[in-house]
């Protein structure tokens, strides 16, 4: 009787079928093809080892650009998390009207075209653009400012491309703390500061780990905002890779870049996946 | 109420640290809601000028770019491939990742958490190489980049928003209405119909419109898997915004902007969007 009960709630696993046999064919043979690709000795073929590998890591310009990417997600995860918290925590404590309002200002750079954001970075950054439209009309500088290619220019175009991520998980974990804790803290005689750092900023770490995740990997991923904002003289690794690929032809090199690549951002979601769960197990406790 | 609780030659204090982290709190968050705004403001707003340029502020407003777009042909043409191609993807995402969905959602089989684990990696992994591998083999087996293989990797990067959103829903479904129809003679099939679907049916709509988006935005996919034919509007826009500052390309954005928050909108009212993604 339970074994026909449990039938009607579960669906037959084989439903997964379809979808798991065109993953193995079109995801996961592509990315052991890379894989392949990336320990030919050159790009007619024929010889194997790991001459693409040792050209990179032997490389101080590959190794510079591969840096530079891990660099900038560092940045612009730091900024958007100090940028993004404040906004989940006001949204967390507005009325009802004002929290709908957030999320839909939250919501709306998540769902707009990317090349739509980038764009209008350029407008605002540019030698004509607000920005140095606004300093000149104060009368705080005389020559445009340099603020298109440039890193600040990427960094911060970034944070407002990727905060959406960043603020959606540290709502949720905000939503889920008891409010009585912050009322015994400050009934305790702890203050709005003591109370943040040592009540909700703890708590709310589940949803921190997971927002620096989802920025990190989507900053140092982002080719479009990259070099638009950036320009030709930064080059960041999804830019290196397309070069390497497509007007260089030179597949085993791109794929070999590919996978260095490939291999340190599962190294960061692993790093950033030990920690969601040690803060998991610290917000439980 | 509190305030009893507290020793009252404490209060001043404790009202200078309340208003002190009130104000940092509230002013960075609203710095940073500016800074969330400020772009897409931006973008419609110069899209009005009546310059040739994309110069701060406008000379004059004037709806001419706007009026532009009615020629810009090369730029419809894109449009007209990216949405075909988005439709696809979505129409392959919806019904690959909900029959996916079913099969994985309520089994406790270690099978089923590979497989999902596998169907949600697209989202974390660089979609640049995927999109330069997915060359790599379809040259290999002699398949010429086409529409078709367009379609098959955007649906690879589109499919996880449907599986992620589905699989919530089916999680927060209760089984005993499942238990209960079918004590009621409900068939399998009816049962799914009846009472699975429709209460599935808003994370579906909210996953498969997050996918919809993902592929009708995608550029590293579209960059290696599209043949010369095949213009996709991002990377037409990309293209011309690396050239010049083109004001076509501004009111283009203004009309995406407008358009997005309508069936953002429209998606809140009918599938709850915003409470699926948080």
């Amino acid at each position: 009787m339970a074994a026909t009960l449990r039938d009607v709630t579960t669906y037959d696993l084989k439903l997964a079928a379809p979808l798991a046999a065109g993953f193995i064919l079109f995801f996961v043979t592509p990315l052991v093809i890379l894989l392949a690709l990336s320990f030919q000795t050159d790009p007619q073929g024929g010889h194997y080892g790991l001459t693409q590998y040792v050209a990179f890591l032997g490389d101080s310009f590959s190794l510079g650009v591969l840096g530079s990417t891990l660099w900038l997600g560092v940045k612009v995860t730091v900024l958007t998390l100090l940028l993004g918290y404040p906004v989940a925590w006001l949204h967390q404590r507005s009325p009802a009207w004002a929290r709908g309002l957030i999320m839909l200002l939250v919501l709306l750079p998540l769902l707009t075209s990317v090349v739509v954001r980038t764009f209008a970075w350029v407008v605002i950054l540019g030698r004509q653009g607000i920005v140095n439209a606004t300093l000149a009309w104060i009368g705080l500088i005389d020559t445009p400012l340099k603020l298109l290619y440039t890193e600040g220019g990427v960094v911060v175009a970034l944070a407002q491309v990727q905060m959406p991520l960043m603020v959606l998980p540290i709502i949720t974990a905000l939503s889920r703390i008891d409010p009585n804790f912050a009322d015994a803290s400050s009934v305790l005689g702890a203050g709005h500061w003591r109370t943040f750092r040592k009540v909700i900023l703890p708590l709310s770490l589940p949803g921190i780990v997971a927002g620096c995740l989802l920025t990190y990997a989507a900053a140092i991923t982002a080719f479009i905002t990259q070099s638009l904002i950036g320009g030709g003289q930064m080059l960041f690794m999804p830019m290196y890779i397309y070069q390497q690929a497509s007007t260089l032809q030179n597949w085993p090199f791109a794929a070999a870049i590919s996978i260095v690549f490939l291999v340190s951002v599962l190294v960061v979601v692993s790093i950033f996946n030990a920690l969601g769960r040690l803060s998991r197990g610290y917000a439980n406790a | 109420m509190s305030d009893h609780a507290k020793p009252v030659s404490g209060s001043r204090r404790i009202d200078f640290d309340a208003l002190s982290f009130r104000i940092v709190m509230t002013g960075i968050a609203l710095m940073a809601l500016v800074l969330l705004v400020a772009p897409t403001v931006v973008v419609i707003w110069v899209s009005f000028t009546s310059g040739y340029s994309l110069k701060f502020p406008p000379p004059g407003y004037s709806l001419r770019w706007y009026a532009e777009l009615w020629n810009a042909w090369q730029l419809q043409f894109a449009m007209m491939n990216s949405l075909t191609v988005a439709a696809w993807a979505t129409g392959l995402s919806i019904l690959l990742g909900v029959s996916a969905s079913l099969g994985i959602a309520r089994s406790p089989t270690l099978t089923a958490k590979v497989l999902d684990s596998l169907f949600l990696s697209p989202l974390v992994l660089p979609a640049l190489a995927f999109g330069l591998s997915s060359l790599m083999f379809f040259s290999m087996i002699g398949v010429p980049v086409s529409p078709l293989t367009l379609i098959i990797g955007h649906t690879v990067v589109s499919v996880p928003f449907v599986v992620r959103n589905t699989v919530a829903s089916l999680a927060q479904m209760n089984p005993s209405l499942l238990e209960a129809s079918s004590s009621l003679g409900a068939g399998r099939w009816y049962g799914f119909r009846r009472v699975t679907l429709p209460l599935i049916r808003p994370g579906i709509m909210a996953g498969g419109f997050i996918a919809f988006m993902a592929s009708f935005d995608n550029v590293p996919v579209s960059l290696f898997l599209r043949d010369a034919a095949t213009d996709m509007l991002p990377i037409r826009m990309w293209q011309d915004l690396e050239g010049r500052l083109d004001v076509t390309v501004a009111a283009l954005s203004g009309v995406l902007i407008v358009v997005t928050i309508g069936l953002m909108l429209v998606m809140e009212r009918v599938a709850g969007l915003s409470k699926r993604l948080t």
